[in-house]
């Protein structure tokens, strides 16, 4: 009976207040899309560490007879110093850390190289001495990175020791400001859409004065004089949660998976579960923000 | 029933109390006239009985209860125990008379069954039988009114209020809301009516309290609109110093 009755004043309330109700839906689907493409864009950062770094090496290079960078003196590296590097590497303190050594010689890193640049102007002129002979070496934990480059890097004939996840921190940082700025887009974005709910649902509540001020007199609680009020404000959101949910799932499968997942196919993208995760989030902040407000709204009304 | 104790009540941006220091008690099953010039305090005195305002100094008790000590989330169970009638009736414009009786009900969450029950026995003691379906722009302001008292007491309360009830409506029309109101004190409820109407005061001899200037000036059993006990011709600032004025010429002097 009392349902009955709120859910017929809700009716009521949306259809008296369609167009604002209109503006509500559209602010807070705008807001929770761009609240759900942060949090896509923070789950795209997580899923490429992890691929990046599992396959981040870290290189040390030996000297060549043409350099003088690092430890170099315009000698080639000896096997003794290859060794001293081998062992070092070995040592206790430092085997713990890695999972795999692979040794590249002056020929085999030329045919790499031909492979990747072969084609530009000027690889021509490279020969195999040019390129320095490598360890590669993979890491247990890409963090420990550091240990690798400070325990090697002084050894004698040592030219460089280079972390690859550092080329990768750019692209990180890129990834990073936008995911910011989607935030800050829908921060923004949020609190329109709060200040719209609030205003919504007093222009509702002062179309119902009259009903109010009766309701207050004969006393109705105030519960039940709030409740179709909240209703009405957390429908609203709840629509552009929806929408926005739909929008979240639709970037991921169409343009994530669809046009990038295309593009780049060794890249590794986020995907379905993620969507997945992003959606309940999302109707959960819209009505926790529509019924805040709603409810901050209306108790002007209810002042006694 | 009702007991205010030294109640003063000070509205915000105004020196003058509303209200200075009122001290009364109303006794279940009374009829009290509250007289008085416009702004000497009659709807302060009501809204404060419903607990719509606060008074700045002194206690209040209703129906046993210290309004002081009431939180604003029992305040509408409260009201419950009470009815209120107004001068503009108040009444919802698109709702026909049974739904506007039947709202009232509704919202304090009264079953299906008891409305229809309560309704129609309520519309028919206040002689609306046959109307249950007009409109409100369909009836007299007297019919108007009788729809609003319905909606106040169809839920039996202890005490109806009633703000100059009778403000809008001709001196015949008058007179049957005052024949229904007398019944409704005769069933056993506690009726405090703010009224200007003279003749209607005259003609109930119910017990009258008058405020002037936020304070009672008089408090009398079967009252007059004007008091019969002091004559006022005698009294007045020119033909008495001011000290020496009886409290009922200082009412009179307040009004002119």
């Amino acid at each position: 009976m009392r349902f009955g009755l709120i859910m017929s004043e809700v009716g009521h309330g949306l259809r008296r207040n369609f167009s604002m109700v209109v503006s509500v839906v559209l602010v807070t689907f705008i807001s929770l899309t761009f609240v759900g493409a942060a949090i896509l864009l923070q789950f795209q950062i997580g899923q490429m560490k992890g691929y990046w770094y599992d396959r981040a090496q870290v290189a040390v290079y030996m000297c060549t007879s043409l350099s003088t960078d690092g430890n170099c003196k315009l000698a080639e590296a000896t096997k003794d110093q290859k060794a001293l590097v081998e062992a070092q590497l070995k040592s206790p303190a430092i085997a713990g850390l890695i999972k795999r050594v692979d040794f590249e010689n002056h020929d085999q890193v030329y045919a790499e190289y031909k492979a990747q640049f072969g084609d530009t102007t000027g690889s021509d002129f490279v020969t195999p001495a040019f390129l320095p002979e490598t360890f590669w070496i993979n890491l247990k934990d890409p963090q420990q990175a550091d240990v690798i480059v400070e325990s090697v890097s002084d050894l004698p004939g040592v030219e460089q020791v280079k972390d690859q996840r550092k080329y990768l921190d750019p692209i990180f940082t890129a990834l990073n400001a936008a995911s910011f700025t989607a935030v800050g887009v829908a921060a923004l974005m949020l609190v329109a859409a709060v200040l719209l709910i609030a205003t919504t649902i007093r222009l509702s509540a002062f179309s119902r004065r009259r009903e109010l001020g009766i309701m207050r007199l004969v006393g109705a609680s105030n519960r039940f004089i709030q409740t179709p009020f909240i209703l009405e404000g957390v429908i609203a959101a709840l629509i552009g949660s929806v929408l926005a949910s739909a929008a979240v799932v639709a970037i991921v499968k169409f343009f994530v998976q669809g046009y990038l997942g295309g593009q780049a196919q060794d890249t590794p993208f986020i995907g379905m579960s993620d969507a997945l995760i992003v959606v309940p989030i999302l109707l959960v902040v819209g009505a926790v923000l529509a019924a805040s407000s709603a409810s901050f709204a209306i108790g002007r009304y209810l002042k006694v | 029933m009702i007991r205010f104790d030294q109640v003063t009540k000070l509205y915000k941006g105004n020196a003058r109390p509303a209200l200075n220091a009122v001290t009364l008690e109303i006794l279940r099953g009374e009829f009290v006239f509250l007289v008085g010039a416009s702004g000497s305090g009659k709807s302060s005195f009501l809204r404060l009985v419903l607990k719509e305002e606060s008074p700045s100094r002194g206690q209040i008790h209703v129906l046993g209860q210290n309004l002081g000590g009431l939180t604003s989330r029992k305040v509408p169970f409260f009201r419950r125990n009470l009815g209120v009638v107004f001068q503009d009736f108040r009444l919802l414009p698109q709702k026909n008379v049974f739904d506007n009786v039947a709202f009232s009900l509704q919202v304090i969450g009264k079953s299906r069954g008891f409305i229809q029950e309560a309704v129609p026995d309520v519309l028919k003691m206040v002689g609306l039988a046959g109307k249950t379906n007009r409109l409100p722009h369909e009836l007299s302001g007297g019919e108007q009114q009788r729809v609003a008292i319905a909606r106040a007491i169809v839920n039996k309360p202890a005490i109806l209020l009633a703000d100059e009830p009778t403000g809008n409506l001709d001196p015949s029309t008058s007179a049957g809301i005052m024949t229904l109101l007398e019944r409704i004190s005769q069933s056993g409820t506690t009726v405090i009516m703010a009224t200007h109407d003279a003749g209607i005061v005259d003609q109930m001899q119910r017990r009258v309290i008058e405020l002037v200037s936020g304070q009672i000036v008089r408090d009398e059993r079967q009252g007059g609109y004007q008091t019969q006990a002091i004559p006022l011709q005698g009294f007045g600032p020119s033909s008495m110093p001011r000290q020496n004025l009886g409290i009922a010429g200082q009412a009179e002097e307040a009004i002119r």
